[in-house]
């Protein structure tokens, strides 16, 4: 056990990786020499050399192409954007040919695109996107969002196993900010699994990524008012935990969905129908969501602040559910 | 009250018309480890008998009908913890608070019961009714009935309107309606030696439920128990014994009242010379004996003819719904069978008979009948016939009335096969008296729909086929 912040989890746990297969191999821009515009694969070139660890132009076409043909070959790629907002440039290459590869010739594709995603530090609107419900969207990938270290390492090594195309959604703004205790060994995290962050019986606030911890602190703020809130962190939204949702919903029967995403067509809305479909009967309250508002995300600090979800935002809400 | 880790077993629904089923036999006890599809009990409906599968994995926590209890389908009947959850201890007498008429407590004043009525060996009505008047919700006075407290209210028979409400607006909340139950059951909770306790002499004055911090875990949840008459209102008079009805028996009794209030009915009766019916099943039995293993009765014979002859009356196979005629291109045929035991009878439907030959209608009602006495007919092989064939000739009867199978028009009795001195024309066209098998059929059919001359129609045409049966035409 050591203690790690979340991007050393990442890091770390990268370098056991390839370590461990020497199929697995980085690519994407500046992550050699460099090592990573968020310092992620620092030092892996010395180790792992030129060949494993390539520095690609700046296309993230040829990112993703790339890496979807060496996994054609055998190979088990894991592809850096410099940030999530850039693999819109990949739409095709990933949506078109990764994602629908084995179910039209029953070839895998076993890439991972790391995606530094989110905001909280003034990146403006091409660097502090969360556009994982894009690719929940699409049959074909998978979606990874670890709200912890324990669970950055332990899902990116499930990842990186996982024969289909995975979104690694990485928090840059937990990335220095939180450090937990991480086991040393190799460890995987399997997909579909939520995690209770935080028990309570009042109501449930479903969320992943960075959102997980603005719950926490807003339920650790009603728990002084005598409310408990279970803050249940789904870690992966393809596949998505279900069943343990639906389980929370039956408990509490008040549920708020919580995202940084903007709020139309995010992934909140699937998981409200999904309640509404198979949960009805148990609702004591409407389905709260708290998501960012339908803009792109503004620059100015407290203009982003009142974009991105605060814990005075979801004790607000909670407050109001609680009290339905 | 967190009931997140149990699941609750409900009383099935087995069969589209089934309302309320009958717990015969719990095969698992409070402590008892169960797997999931394991059978956990067995129920008893008016149509049939099952046993129920577990609906999921862990420890048996509380059964909350008991043996021997009738409940609505939907009821929770028994609850499955955690494997390591500690069961509560089951009731040892039937759960008490299902004696209370539960879903009409809210509304009606509690009635001291009549003084001449012997007094119940269980408790009476808890005099927790009439509930207290909530305060009143703020704005039109309406409040919101969220599905969560809708469906609560439901499984325990509660008006959500008598439920005191602290949500938004005086809203009743899941625990609102949780903390009401379970003050509520505890309140109807009897005292340990029932029998002493004075009968409420006059209605009480309103009683304000015990503070809702009761504690909700210790409370058995009361099920729904809108039981028609409560066992245990009858006593016996010296020599006299009582026994339950089954719900085999209540559904009979349910249905003949009905139908007798809904049916005009009317018998018409008939007989016919069984002769050639006689002779042709003399030579083909031994042949479906041998080649089918089918034994070949007459009920074949005369159902057969049945079936032919319904397609030129279709009223007779058909129903009256609303103000509607239903005239049908099949013939579901409903024959009943009699149980082993004597205590029952039940009523197969052998479904689109008029695509059976002789063999497939001696088939398909030797194999009914023999599932029938088995009880393991399915749900769906008891419904949806559309005529019906009665036997109550086995025992000799030569004529009977009987009641029509709602909502069929028409059902037809078969009686006992007798030779009779008949009177038959010679080859000379001389009347001469001839010994012959002769059987009575009748036709009961609801006049509303069948009238008189219609039903002799019928007859006459049944009879002609019976008595100029022909091996190559069938």
């Amino acid at each position: 056990m050591a203690e790690l912040t979340y991007i050393q989890a990442i890091s770390e746990g990268l370098r056991q990786e390839m370590r461990r297969d020497p199929r697995v191999f980085v690519l994407g821009e500046d992550v050699g020499v460099y090592g990573g515009a968020f310092k992620v694969t620092l030092g892996f070139q010395e180790e792992f050399g030129a060949w494993r660890v390539i520095d690609t132009p700046l296309s993230e076409t040829a990112i993703v192409g790339g890496a979807t043909g060496a996994a054609l070959m055998g190979l088990r790629p894991v592809a850096e954007m410099q940030f999530a907002d850039f693999v819109s440039c990949a739409w095709d290459q990933l949506v078109t040919v990764a994602a629908k590869q084995f179910f039209r010739a029953r070839t895998p594709i076993p890439i991972v695109l790391r995606l530094p995603s989110g905001g909280g530090f003034s990146g403006g609107p091409f660097h502090s996107q969360n556009p994982e419900s894009s690719f929940a969207h699409i049959p074909g990938l998978k979606v990874v969002c670890p709200a912890t270290p324990e669970d950055a390492k332990g899902l990116l090594a499930t990842s990186i196993e996982d024969p289909n195309p995975v979104l690694f959604f990485e928090h840059k703004h937990l990335y220095r900010r939180i450090k937990a205790q991480v086991p040393d060994e190799r460890y995987t995290i399997p997909f579909g699994q939520a995690r209770v962050h935080r028990p309570g019986d009042d109501a449930v606030v479903v969320t992943w990524g960075a959102m997980v911890h603005t719950a926490a602190e807003a339920a650790e703020r009603l728990a002084a008012e005598g409310t408990e809130i279970e803050v249940l962190d789904l870690r992966t939204l393809i596949p998505w935990d279900e069943e343990r949702v639906l389980e929370s919903v039956r408990r509490t029967s008040k549920v708020l969905v919580l995202h940084e995403d903007t709020r139309t067509g995010g992934f909140g809305a699937e998981i409200a129908a999904t309640i509404a479909e198979k949960a009805f009967e148990d609702l004591d309250a409407p389905i709260v969501r708290v998501a960012a508002p339908d803009t792109p995300v503004p620059f100015s600090p407290p203009l982003e602040k009142a974009f991105i979800p605060q814990v005075e935002d979801v004790v607000d809400a909670l407050r109001k559910l609680v009290a339905y | 009250m967190s009931t997140g880790t149990q699941i609750e077993v409900v009383m099935p629904q087995m069969g589209v018309s089934v309302s309320e089923g009958t717990i015969t036999k719990w095969l698992k006890q409070p402590g008892d480890p169960v797997a999931r599809d394991e059978p956990l009990l067995e129920i008893s409906t008016d149509k049939v008998d099952t046993e129920v599968p577990s609906p999921g994995e862990g420890v048996l926590a509380e059964i909350l009908v008991q043996e021997g209890e009738t409940v609505e389908v939907g009821t929770v009947i028994a609850r499955i913890g955690a494997a390591g959850a500690p069961a509560a201890p089951a009731p040892a007498t039937p759960e008490p608070v299902a004696e209370a008429p539960a879903p009409v407590a809210a509304e009606m004043p509690p009635v001291a019961p009549p003084a001449a009525e012997p007094e119940p060996p269980t408790a009476p009505p808890a005099p927790v009714q009439p509930e207290p008047v909530p305060a009143a919700p703020s704005g039109n006075g309406k409040t919101f009935v969220s599905p969560v407290v809708a469906r609560i209210a439901a499984e325990h028979g509660v008006d959500p309107a008598v439920v005191p409400g602290t949500g938004t607006g005086g809203r009743v909340t899941k625990k609102d309606i949780l903390a009401y139950i379970a003050s509520r059951a505890h309140a109807a909770a009897p005292p340990e030696a029932p029998a002493e306790t004075p009968p409420p002499e006059a209605p009480p004055s309103p009683v304000a439920p015990p503070p809702a911090q009761a504690p909700p875990a210790a409370v058995a949840p009361a099920p729904v128990a809108p039981t028609p008459p409560p066992p245990g209102t009858a006593e016996a008079a010296p020599g006299e014994t009582l026994e339950p009805m089954n719900a085999m028996r209540r559904g009979i009794a349910e249905h003949m009242r009905r139908s007798l209030d809904t049916a005009a009915h009317v018998t018409s009766a008939i007989e016919v010379d069984m002769s050639r019916v006689v002779a042709l099943r003399q030579k083909l039995k031994p042949v479906f004996e041998r080649d089918h293993g089918v034994n070949l009765t007459y009920l074949a014979f005369v159902a057969r003819a049945v079936v032919e002859t319904l397609k030129d009356y279709p009223w007779i196979n058909g129903e009256i719904r609303g103000e509607q005629i239903v005239t049908r291109r099949f013939v579901n045929l409903g024959f009943a069978v009699e149980l082993a035991d004597g205590k029952g009878l039940i009523v197969p439907v052998l479904r689109n008979a008029e695509t059976l030959n002789l063999l497939g209608i001696a088939k398909g009602i030797a194999d009914l009948a023999q599932r029938a006495r088995e009880k393991k007919l399915l749900p769906d092989e008891v419904q949806g016939g559309t005529f019906t064939i009665t036997n109550p000739g086995g025992y000799g009867t030569f004529h009977g009335t009987p009641i029509i199978s709602q909502p069929q028009s028409a059902i037809l009795g078969t009686y006992a096969l007798v030779k009779r001195p008949w009177v038959v024309q010679d080859e000379l066209g001389n009347d001469v008296i001839a010994i012959r098998p002769i059987m009575n059929l009748t036709l009961t059919y609801d006049h509303r729909l069948v009238d008189g001359a219609l039903a002799g129609r019928f007859l006459r045409d049944l009879r002609e086929r019976l008595e100029t049966w022909d091996e190559t035409s069938y």
